[in-house]
């Protein structure tokens, strides 16, 4: 029962790895720049076709890796020319029904370019064994793999945030973005390179995803709505909250879907338990989040506001 | 200039439309409402072409009447849908109604379908509602009921002597009636019977869950995108080489592409596969691949029988379709040669067909299909009929 117990935590660890991936990037952008990014979702899924169309030309995973991260940071940076940056100053409205928008717009565009059918993502095959971590339980590499990828994204995002005079600007303009401003940094600069990290790491994430999951149109839009709930409960623009509160997040979903039936069937009858308990654990992450806006609704580590 | 343009313009448009009201023959509507964007759009474009390549097959005439499909977008919601389908009736007068993937959306059209007087021929979603106490005379389906599909592969199943099964489908009333229908007809142990949420992506907790269930089988119901992810998680979590995967609606051409080497070995069972032989099937594969460059599944294949039986029933009542004892009558007979082989329709107007036991294999060309394996259940209806009180 503890190996169960320790496996789907650890099931859970990498579900709110790739979560984080995606959701550091959207509280950047909401934190310092002020803007709701519905679009977001659209860089994972962009960077999912990206890697599994060049590997399918080129049969490189790691080519497929680069050429998907700076394919999704081009198209990052091009929607941010165009259509970001006059949102900033808008309300948030604006800036959802825009970002929607665009949304909308690249689902059909995939869909021109590569067709309505989902499109095969090859595994790499160094990563495709297992390993027993727990006796008895092969658990894939491959999703070690994406955990361990992830951590160290967090990590090298940590030091950028905390070590480097880039990190420090990104701080203070999650703190008072008029004051930077007015200290005469180009703010113009710093939110387009900003956004370029959070695209960079969707774009990862979703290229990751790819051999796990479906590649096809849409299939940003139910991480986005998880991100979403990822930085509400961490707390807006920071990076510390969105970690914590992905692993919370995977780690809750995880055990729900494992544990919520058996444990209901204990006290009510089995067939009201194989019904319920689905419904049940899909409710968790959202109760979840309900919670935090009630008790807390800054978030779990808000950025320190001066 | 501006002026010219104008009048130019002016001349052009009374010209057409005055062309346009010349008398002519009324042509017949059919309005095909299926799921055409989003993850289920795949299945969408797969009835709209069916449909299509039918019609032109027929000179785009049914039963000697020109004939206009008319798509439609549910978006996989039963509201959309409810109005999409509301908007064709009223507005466009459609006179049948075909498509519709999935279930959800089937019960939320039916209602204003039958109210209008007009007909519906499902190419796909078959719900358990109708099929029994509540049928209807002006539904009809090309496609299966359900149950039908899992029921055969309980049967098949439990003749092989497997003795317990994990079972898995999604949340929704599709996933009910596919688990229901297996445990219809499976006489062995269900180890675990596990409903995931609709949207989720991730199965790797499932995974854990079948291996603490020690099941000496695993059967699933995962349509479109879902069935990609689970086949494909499935073989990566290394259970597919202890536990054989048996499914229905998962691995089939519209998703066997995506899924790639995981179905290798895997079994599924089915009323049609694009391998199925006979000569109809042969000619319609050939000539849907040779049109749209793509294998079609059994969503494409249901499609094109439903304007083929639109036809047969137009055929038999002279083009005629403002009688609809009539018209009911004649669609009742089903005279036209299906794809699938022997066809005819049960008493809820469900069909009645055979069922075919698939294994996931290369062919000479290196790709993956579902070959043929054996017959499992002959002309097998469905377990509602017999509730049905029509007539």
């Amino acid at each position: 029962m503890a190996l169960l117990f320790f496996e789907q935590i650890l099931n859970g660890v990498q579900f709110g790895v790739m979560l984080f991936l995606i959701a550091a990037g959207l509280t950047l952008v909401f934190g310092i720049m002020n803007l709701i990014n519905i679009a977001h979702g659209v860089l994972y899924m962009i960077g999912a076709y990206i890697c599994a169309s060049v590997i399918q030309v080129t049969g490189s995973f790691w080519q497929g890796v680069v050429v998907a991260i700076l394919g999704t940071l081009v198209v990052g940076i091009f929607v941010e020319v165009l259509v970001f940056r006059r949102l900033y100053h808008r309300t948030h409205l604006d800036q959802v029904l825009a970002t929607f928008g665009v949304t909308m717009f690249f689902n059909e565009l995939v869909r021109m370019i590569w067709g309505p059918t989902a499109i095969y993502a090859p595994m790499p095959e160094f990563l495709s064994g297992f390993v027993e971590i727990i006796p008895g339980s092969p658990f894939p590499v491959y999703r070690l793999a994406i955990i361990a990828a992830g951590l160290c994204a967090g990590a090298a995002l940590y030091v950028v945030i905390t070590y480097t005079r880039l990190g420090m600007l990104i701080r203070a303009g999650a703190s008072n973005r008029a004051m930077i401003d007015a200290l005469g940094v180009n703010i113009k600069l710093l939110y387009t390179v900003v956004f370029g990290i959070g695209a960079a790491l969707a774009g990862f994430a979703g290229l990751m995803a790819g051999p796990l999951l479906t590649v096809e149109s849409g299939m940003g839009n139910d991480m986005l709505i998880l991100a979403l709930v990822v930085i509400t409960i961490g707390g807006v623009g920071s990076i510390r909250g969105a970690l914590f509160a992905s692993l919370l997040i995977g780690i809750i979903d995880a055990m729900g879907r494992s544990f919520l039936r058996p444990l209901l069937s204990t006290i009510t009858p089995q067939t009201f338990a194989d019904t319920a308990a689905p419904a049940i654990a899909s409710m968790l992450i959202y109760l979840t989040m309900a919670l935090v806006l009630i008790f807390r609704p800054q978030g779990l580590f808000p950025p320190v506001v001066r | 200039m501006k002026r010219l343009i104008k009048s130019g313009a002016l001349a052009l448009f009374l010209s057409t439309s005055l062309a346009g009201v010349a008398p002519a023959q009324e042509p017949v509507k059919i309005g095909l409402v299926s799921t055409m964007s989003g993850p289920g759009g795949v299945m969408g474009r797969h009835h709209k072409d069916g449909a299509e390549l039918a019609l032109e097959q027929l000179g785009g005439k049914l039963g000697g009447v020109p004939a206009e499909i008319i798509v439609g977008d549910d978006q996989q919601k039963p509201d959309i849908g409810r109005q999409v389908v509301e908007g064709m009736l009223k507005r466009d007068k459609v006179k049948f109604v075909t498509g519709v993937v999935f279930s959800n959306v089937l019960l939320a059209i039916v209602d204003p379908i039958v109210s209008a007087g007009s007909i519906l021929v499902s190419a796909s979603g078959g719900p358990s509602e109708i099929a029994g106490a509540k049928c209807m005379r002006q539904f009809f389906s090309t496609s299966w009921q359900n149950d039908q599909a899992p029921e055969a592969m309980g049967e098949y199943m439990t003749s092989q002597g497997i003795k317990s099964v994990a079972i898995l489908a999604p949340n929704m009333v599709a996933g009910k009636d596919m688990l229901t229908g297996f445990k219809r007809y499976y006489k062995g142990k269900v180890a675990a019977e596990i409903y995931t949420n609709f949207t989720q992506a991730d199965y790797q907790s499932e995974m854990t869950q079948i291996r603490m269930a020690k099941p000496d089988a695993v059967f699933v119901f995962y349509p479109g995108g879902l069935g990609i992810q689970f086949v494909k998680q499935y073989a990566q979590s290394g259970l597919q080489k202890q536990i054989p995967l048996y499914s229905v609606y998962t691995q089939n051409e519209t998703t066997i592409g995506a899924i790639g080497g995981a179905v290798a070995g895997n079994y599924e069972a089915g009323f049609w596969s694009a391998g199925l032989m006979n000569p109809v099937n042969a000619a319609f594969v050939e000539a849907f691949r040779k049109k749209y460059g793509y294998l079609p599944s059994e969503y494409a294949a249901a499609s094109y029988d439903a304007i083929r039986l639109i036809d047969s029933g137009m055929r038999a009542t002279g083009g005629n379709v403002d009688n609809n004892d009539a018209l009911i009558a004649a669609m009742e007979k089903a005279e036209f040669d299906s794809v699938r082989g022997k066809f005819k329709f049960n008493t809820n107007h469900f069909p009645v067909q055979d069922y075919y036991l698939f294994r996931l294999e290369k062919n000479d060309k290196g790709e993956y299909y579902r070959k043929q394996e054996k017959l499992i259940l002959a002309q097998h209806g469905d377990s509602y009929a017999k509730s049905c009180q029509m007539k």
